[in-house]
């Protein structure tokens, strides 16, 4: 075990500037994560939990403090950070199978052979259970399933760290249960280690062993972390009366509607 | 009398049948009109108001050009002194006396070589406007200043600068069409999503992969807008500018 986590967030400040104006977004986060742990970030809605997944993909620059992926700063964005976006964010003019061959292109593209990609692209829609629309276009096909694909996307690139970016937001419950079951599949079977952005309690305790807590910004901190003590795999309906689970359940509630309830407008 | 009622009752009863025989072959007759006439009646519905209307004009053009003292020429008399032109517009003559098909077709040859480069430049010079914001505060006044310039005015600085009617011409073409293919290029690059950009970053696609992958596809409507935008623009100037610099072509001709 080496003396430093996977991924470290370290003493990270984040704060935006517009003229003269100044709005500090995160203060002083702090986070360690370990490989192939599931770690949710939870908070009220403008409270930063965005920036911070933004921060560890690349895709902003910190302000202050530092990002280590392995012991090694990272500052840009990559594939090493595969981001499922909230709006699943593909290509709507390549069908399914080429907005997955995009991604498995450019990060394979010296390492494996044409015939091996063709059958990587395959394996990653399989994982998801959407090879049988592979010729579709994303305007052909439901959000669920773009979603999906968004999800295939982002594991073809091997990613030292999946991060999800309210992937289940726009979702209804049906399809988000479904999905979050996926979810849960891939992460026992590939051993990702995976960041979530939520703010969905019931999804934060099902699929995390760590939940973080955010009080609300301007410059948010980590207000709280919770383990989540639950064995794996998890059965969604014989979680629902388990008691480990609804104390959880109930400390989270307890941070996001007693300690640190919504005060701002939202 | 019963007897002779029924008889003929019997004698007009007995052709029915042999009616019914000859009625027979109608169903082929049926098929000629559900099918031919009624496509006939369509396409006479579209061939004929054109073909009354343009009869009705030339009349009417007759009638007030063959007075004594007109000015312009009648449809007639021009059918008996050009007709030569009309019929066979693909003779030559001499360098310069060549047929009006061969003019709109040296016409059309510049256009699309004038036409070409401002395509490449304006999707080139817009992308590189929408893409960054230098760009976009250090030419968009340049641009907006010298789209205004009518496309007649740049004649005789490209006369000044190629000292010959060809390139020239291609220059006005070129001149012409470009501005709207800039700036509605720059405006399709600037609408394509975060999203989009996002996913490419996390990639990491080089500038040229960003370029073909993403941008021309994403903005692909707006460009060809502009490309449309700029076909026919470049068509009214090529005939004007034709008229000034003389040589061969259809506004040249004119």
């Amino acid at each position: 075990m080496p003396a430093y986590p996977y991924l470290k967030i370290d003493h990270v400040d984040k704060s935006f500037k517009r003229g003269s104006a100044e709005t500090e977004v995160l203060k002083d986060i702090t986070l360690g994560i370990e490989k192939g742990e599931y770690v949710s970030i939870i908070g009220h809605s403008g409270c930063g939990k965005s920036t911070l997944l933004n921060l560890v993909a690349g895709l902003l620059p910190v302000s202050s403090g530092a990002i280590l992926l392995e012991n090694k700063e990272v500052n840009d964005p990559g594939p090493d950070r595969a981001v499922v976006f909230q709006n699943h964010s593909l290509l709507p003019w390549l069908t399914v199978y080429a907005n997955v061959k995009i991604a498995v292109d450019k990060v394979f593209s010296g390492t494996k052979t044409k015939i091996q990609r063709h059958d990587w692209i395959m394996h990653n829609l399989d994982l998801v259970q959407m090879a049988h629309a592979k010729d579709k276009r994303p305007s052909e096909i439901s959000g669920g399933m773009k979603q999906r694909v968004g999800l295939a996307r982002a594991l073809a690139m091997e990613p030292k760290v999946l991060l999800l970016d309210e992937p289940f937001g726009a979702l209804d419950a049906l399809t988000r249960a479904h999905l979050q079951d996926s979810v849960m599949a891939i992460h026992t079977k590939l051993g990702n280690t995976v960041l979530m952005i939520t703010h969905d309690v019931d999804e934060a305790v099902l699929l995390s062993d760590r939940i973080v807590m955010m009080t609300n910004g301007p410059a948010a901190r980590i207000g709280e972390i919770l383990d989540v003590p639950l064995q794996r795999p998890r059965k969604r309906l014989a979680l629902a009366g388990d008691t480990t689970y609804l104390k959880c359940r109930q400390r989270v509630l307890d941070f996001l509607y007693e300690r640190h309830h919504f005060v701002e407008a939202a | 009398m019963n007897m002779h009622a029924l008889k003929t009752e019997n004698a007009t009863a007995a052709p029915l049948p042999a009616g019914e025989v000859v009625r027979l072959p109608t169903p082929k007759p049926s098929f000629i009109t559900s099918k031919v006439i009624p496509n006939a009646k369509n396409i006479a519905a579209n061939v004929i108001p054109p073909i009354l209307m343009i009869g009705l004009i030339l009349v009417v053009w007759q009638i007030l050009c063959s007075k004594p003292g007109a000015t312009l020429p009648s449809p007639s008399k021009i059918r008996t002194e050009a007709y030569d032109l009309i019929v066979d517009p693909f003779f030559i003559a001499g360098p310069q006396d060549i047929g009006l098909g061969w003019r709109v077709l040296t016409s059309l040859q510049r256009v699309a070589i004038g036409y070409g480069f401002a395509a490449v430049v304006g999707i080139l010079l817009g992308t590189l406007v929408g893409q960054s914001v230098w760009a976009m505060r250090g030419l968009d006044p340049i641009f907006q200043i010298l789209r205004t310039i009518s496309p007649l005015a740049w004649l005789p600085i490209s006369l000044a600068a190629f000292r010959d009617s060809q390139p020239s011409a291609i220059f006005v073409i070129f001149i012409t069409a470009v501005w709207p293919i800039i700036i509605i290029t720059a405006v399709g690059i600037r609408n394509i999503p975060q999203d989009y950009r996002n996913v490419a970053a996390v990639l990491r696609l080089n500038p040229a992969e960003f370029f073909i992958k993403v941008m021309i596809p994403s903005a692909a409507p707006y460009i060809f807008t502009g490309l449309r935008i700029g076909i026919g623009l470049s068509w009214l100037a090529i005939v004007a500018a034709e008229m000034l610099t003389g040589g061969v072509g259809i506004g040249f001709f004119i």
